[in-house]
């Protein structure tokens, strides 16, 4: 078979292949097992490896290829982020809390992968609960960087992104909070899709904070992030936050190209915090989009200096809401021989949780707590409003909004956990996206002092395609996205 | 404890300094602008749809109970409550 770098192929080089019988689905999937296996202890990527149902999943895509049923997914593997719920597997969102939890239902994107054909190898790890920037939280162990074993991949989606960047698997989801996709995304140096608020279903996905979450991947792409987006999204009745607004052809929208693509550039994301490395290969690819067309203009954001402050008000608020159903009677970890039922719930609680959690969980009581209310949570949700105003007045001037995903490349593990406000302040560029429910994209654009750097790109509510056309386009004109971390290659 | 969440005795210096650097981080909103503007709820304020109260689908109770830590009869056991 074409052994050769199978792994090193996009799904979208993949679905030709297999298409055109070069191999089967089960040699694919051998294949990458293989490398999971292989890389497994280097990268402590995954939480669990779903060997056994990957392959029979593979063997039903060969048998309907062959039947001429193919599905648009059919033999292509895929992973999940490990708080997607899935049926008959171990769903532990990082936790100690849920460390034995299997999950009695499907999420809606893990059921319309699977209906698409797509094979699932394994769910990855993250950081607990996703919260957290650089997976160091996992109740499982921290994820290392495949660039540099010694930092962190970045998170919470890190396990998605380090064994994509690791060239282990083609592609996988993730789930974007305040940064978890297009974060990882960038200091891996792969493509992280945030898709609009409510464009793909929440539905089976454990709750971190409500009005921020969404799904999306984190491929090597631009092409492929557009053939997964255009299977996950759309509306699900199950999920009463999920929006009903027609689904358009991503993969057709590719071609677009920038010319005459107005981007706008926030002068606040070009500060002093801003690693001058960094700076300048995202200058360098912005300079490059505008030689192929794109007119570039400054755009203000004139609150965006308190997007993280507002979020870490609400997202704990939201946060500690959420995590009340873990009280150790249910489901999830009960502590021994508990005196009574308030000692059930504080020690169940107390183990289960990992110290961020905690903390979030209490900053989030306290700000809704009766005499703090007015002066955090509401006034966060004000604040929020204005923020979300200064994203919408910028986009009647421009059709998408660039910058840097994140301040610095890779940190070193350890680096930050001592201090949360300098972790927190790593979302400083992604958080905004999620507070105003916009759809935001991570591309490789550079390397600084031998880590990825990673271009953002935010687009208006449902404005996917802007942002796919911008970055096929520009990955059309580099290569960075077809480097791979020399341990892996 | 409003949050019922136990910590050890060793955590509860570090929980105090690292909250009350948190709460001091998100003091900076306090000086924001934001008279007259409407909180924000959902990100696209759009409104929660509603659905006629229906049951839609059912999960064999026994699947999720194989989660619990520890029930009886299709109950789910708790210390005693009432003595």
């Amino acid at each position: 078979m074409a052994g050769d770098a199978l792994h090193a192929r996009t799904l979208t080089e993949l679905a030709r292949g297999l298409e055109a019988a070069e191999f089967t689905a089960v040699e694919l999937t051998e294949h990458l097992l293989g490398r999971i296996a292989a890389t497994g202890g280097a990268l402590n990527a995954f939480i669990t490896v779903t060997a056994d149902e990957a392959l029979a999943a593979a063997a039903e895509a060969d048998r309907e290829r062959a039947a001429g049923r193919a599905r648009p997914l059919s033999g292509l593997p895929i992973v999940h982020k490990d708080l997607f719920c899935t049926k008959g597997v171990l769903t532990t969102c990082g936790s100690r809390m849920l460390a034995s939890f299997v999950s009695p239902y499907d999420a809606t994107v893990v059921a319309r992968l699977r209906e698409a054909g797509a094979v699932m190898l394994g769910k990855t790890n993250m950081d607990e609960f996703a919260m957290g920037s650089s997976n160091e939280t996992s109740w499982f162990g921290p994820v290392r960087n495949p660039w540099d074993a010694a930092r962190s991949p970045g998170g919470s989606s890190g396990g998605t992104a380090a064994a994509v960047a690791a060239r282990v698997v083609p592609a996988g989801t993730g789930t974007d909070t305040g940064g978890s996709i297009r974060q990882p995304a960038a200091l891996t140096g792969t493509v992280g899709l945030k898709p609009t608020y409510g464009r793909v279903s929440r539905f089976g996905m454990v709750a971190f904070a409500s009005s921020l979450d969404q799904a999306g991947v984190i491929t090597r792409s631009a092409e492929d992030a557009a053939l997964l987006l255009g299977v996950m999204a759309g509306f699900d009745e199950k999920d009463s936050t999920s929006l009903d607004h027609p689904v358009p052809d991503y993969r057709a929208a590719l071609g677009r190209g920038v010319e005459g693509l107005r981007i706008g550039i926030v002068r606040q994301h070009f500060d002093a915090g801003l690693d001058p490395a960094c700076a300048a290969e995202v200058r360098a690819a912005l300079g490059a989009l505008e030689d192929e067309g794109a007119v570039l203009m400054e755009v203000d954001l004139p609150h965006i200096d308190l997007s993280v402050p507002t979020y870490y008000v609400v997202a704990p608020a939201e946060c500690s809401s959420n995590l009340s159903r873990f009280d150790g009677v249910r489901f999830g970890h009960r502590a021994d021989d508990p005196k009574d039922l308030l000692d059930l719930y504080c020690r169940s609680r107390g183990e289960g949780f990992g110290a961020e959690v905690k903390r979030r969980i209490m900053t989030g009581t306290y700000v809704l707590s009766a005499g703090y209310y007015d002066a955090y949570y509401l006034r966060a949700q004000k604040v929020r409003q204005l923020i979300s105003r200064d994203f919408l007045d910028a986009f009647a001037k421009v059709d998408v909004i660039a910058g840097p995903t994140t301040p610095t490349p890779a940190f070193a593990l350890g680096e930050k956990t001592e201090d949360p406000i300098t972790m927190y302040l790593n979302d400083i560029y992604t958080i905004g996206a999620n507070l105003a429910g916009l759809p935001g994209i991570s591309v490789p654009c550079g390397r600084a002092g031998g880590l990825p750097v990673g271009l953002h790109l935010v687009g208006p509510h449902f404005g996917e395609e802007t942002l796919l056309a911008a970055a096929h386009r520009y990955q059309q004109l580099t290569d960075w996205h077809r480097a791979c971390p020399e341990a892996y290659a | 404890m409003l949050a019922r969440l136990q910590l050890e005795e060793r955590e509860v210096s570090d929980v105090v300094s690292k909250l009350s650097r948190i709460v001091a981080f998100v003091d900076q909103l306090q000086a924001a602008p934001v008279d007259d503007v409407l909180p924000m709820a959902h990100p696209l304020n759009a409104s929660q749809r509603l659905r006629p109260d229906r049951v839609t689908e059912s999960i064999d109770r026994e699947a999720i109970q194989a989660n619990a830590p520890a029930v009886q009869d299709g109950f789910y056991l708790v210390p005693k409550v009432i003595e």
